[in-house]
């Protein structure tokens, strides 16, 4: 298994269009930092506008590495799906669409062994898109921004809140929202896997990928009570941004924020949950499907 | 001489049409067999299923004494193949192609044993050239590499000569005729051109939508004795005449050309006898009955005879 895992991030790491997404994200996060070292200024009076009396804190401070990796976190695992299914998406299809499905076939290796490789390989390229996103989005600020408490806005309901972490309490956050991000982005890699076990070409499977996330975060984010209620809470797009759950601190009853704290573990724990559980299923599905196909291509 | 394929009334349905229909057949250890047909004829669709690429809907493939859909693995260990065309990963070199299908099967490989299989195959001065810059010859080469990487005992190859040109087809038909001789390889080999099958293969089967025609040894099924001898006179109609009231009336056949089945090296004699009934002869033609069946297969619609020799 080891060897054909080694296999195949060989052949991913030859492919051109592996880099493409990595070339994507850094030239997104450098876009970031420019205009934040360059007018950041203005965005943070914008988003102060409404707490200047309330709320105390050096504004020249608040634009620092962690708030940017914060912001561009925000932006980015929005547009990863995409990155995610370029590669998962080609999986199988890929193979179908060159010719060299058939060969694999013919080798003494099991088709569940191939999905489940091919799933493993799709999942260490989420990893490594995640942590070239930590480096260059977090280590890179704290670079060119240095490092300070981290302000959070949140809306909650109908009111906006302002959330201050001390920086000392802030790393093992990101650490934990990565990982966070990775189960999330792996839901996307075994969808786009499963929809590739169906098409000849990785095409098809990338653009159903993107109409599906798409149709579902749309769908998780109609504020109607009966959508709210019944179908919001099997869609894995609800819990996409569930990363963020580890910068709502937790505070006493007079708003101090309590160090080490996450406002609620339970909602955490339940998105992550529903996250594995869309992944076993697409996943059991994917190989339950591929040892019954005949391969024509 | 033992069994290594024995396949026992297979078929295949695909929705509304049965590809493959209760075919059986058995190739021996050391053969060289034929697998011939039509395009359409059930060909591929039969070695995909030797190869574990379709399920059977019916019927049992055992090769090397096991059966397929229980041991799987350990057969294809034995097995190598090129199915149509060698398609291979077009971004990598000739050897990590190489090097990843060997690892594949499961076989440690040596960087000197991948070079000497690249050399075997004239491709050791491209290792390093991307599959995207062949040729499609020197692709079909690759694939033939790839399938012979783990010293397999069993080799299929699906219509390996298709795409190349007549050298390329010669080359082919030298290494196949190598691995057979030289290093005792079980070879099924399809094609739909029983020239081809006539040169290399020993013994051969003949599928028409998804049934057996005839199976055999090569020479046994175009042995001359059975050949269709096509005559061209001055006067057709009268030579048929005179030769149907001679001693060549039985081997007369319908039609409005004149043809015989008889035995090849009784032409001289027919000739003479002609001669002597005053016919005058402007060609003969010489072909075996199994080609004209053959060839026959291609233009007929609805039920066809098995052949029988």
């Amino acid at each position: 298994m080891w060897n054909l895992l080694q296999i195949e991030l060989f052949k991913i790491s030859k492919r051109p269009r592996t880099y493409i997404a990595f070339a994507a994200i850094a030239a997104i996060v450098f876009i970031f930092q420019f205009a934040f070292k360059a007018d950041g200024q203005s965005y943070m009076n914008l988003m102060l506008q409404s707490v200047k009396d309330s709320f105390e804190f050096e504004r020249t401070k608040a634009i620092n590495g962690y708030f940017m990796c914060y912001i561009i976190l925000n932006t980015l695992l929005v547009q990863l799906p995409i990155l995610v299914a370029l590669i998962a998406a080609d999986s199988i299809s890929g193979e179908a669409n060159m010719g060299t499905l058939r060969l694999l076939i013919t080798k003494p290796i099991s088709r569940t062994q191939l999905i489940l490789v091919k799933f493993a390989a799709a999942t260490i390229f989420t990893i490594l898109l995640l942590v070239w996103m930590a480096i260059i989005s977090l280590f890179f600020s704290l670079l060119i921004f240095g490092a300070d408490d981290m302000l959070i806005f949140r809306s909650k309901g109908d009111e906006s809140q302002i959330l201050l972490i001390s920086q000392d309490d802030v790393m093992w956050r990101y650490l934990a929202a990565f990982a966070y991000a990775t189960v999330a982005l792996t839901v996307i890699a075994a969808l786009s896997l499963f929809l590739s076990i169906f098409a000849d070409n990785s095409i098809g499977p990338i653009i159903a990928t993107v109409c599906i996330v798409l149709v579902c975060t749309i769908i998780s984010n109609i504020n109607v009570p009966i959508i709210d209620k019944n179908v919001r809470p099997f869609l894995f797009t609800s819990y996409l941004v569930g990363w963020k759950g580890f910068f709502y601190i937790a505070t006493t009853e007079d708003g101090v924020p309590i160090k080490g704290s996450v406002e609620n573990w339970a909602a955490i724990r339940n998105s992550l949950s529903i996250l594995l559980l869309h992944i076993g299923v697409l996943l059991g599905a994917s190989v339950f499907i591929f040892r019954k196909k005949d391969i024509l291509s | 001489m033992s069994a290594i394929i024995k396949v026992n009334h297979l078929s295949k349905q695909f929705k509304d049409t049965k590809a493959v229909d209760d075919l059986s057949f058995t190739v021996n250890e050391g053969d060289v067999y034929g697998f011939l047909g039509q395009n359409g004829a059930g060909k591929s669709t039969t070695i995909r299923m030797l190869l574990s690429l379709i399920t059977p809907s019916e019927g049992e493939i055992i090769i090397f004494g096991k059966k397929l859909q229980t041991h799987r693995s350990e057969i294809l260990t034995q097995v190598g193949a090129v199915i149509e065309k060698p398609d291979l990963y077009k971004y990598l070199s000739a050897y990590d192609n190489l090097s990843i299908f060997a690892k594949m099967s499961g076989s440690k490989v040596s960087r000197e044993l991948l070079m000497k299989q690249l050399e075997m195959v004239g491709l050791a001065d491209r290792a390093k050239g991307k599959v995207e810059t062949f040729s499609q010859g020197m692709k079909q080469r690759l694939g033939i590499a790839v399938a012979l990487v783990h010293n397999p005992a069993l080799i299929i190859l699906d219509e390996p000569t298709n795409g190349l040109d007549p050298q390329g087809i010669a080359d082919m038909r030298n290494l196949i005729l190598r691995l057979s001789r030289e290093m005792g390889k079980t070879i099924l080999i399809s094609s739909h051109l029983l020239s081809e099958i006539e040169l290399i293969a020993n013994r051969m089967i003949i599928l028409h939508k998804g049934k057996k025609m005839v199976e055999g040894k090569v020479a046994e099924l175009l042995d001359p004795a059975h050949s269709m001898i096509q005559l061209e006179t001055t006067n057709d109609a009268a030579a048929k005449e005179k030769l149907s009231q001679s001693k060549w009336a039985d081997a007369l056949q319908q039609g409005n050309s004149i043809k015989l089945l008889m035995n090849k090296q009784t032409v001289p004699q027919l000739i003479s006898d002609l001669v002597g009934l005053d016919v005058s002869i402007l060609s003969v033609n010489s072909s075996h009955s199994l080609e004209n069946y053959f060839l026959s297969l291609t233009t007929m619609s609805g039920h066809v005879e098995p052949f029988a020799n």
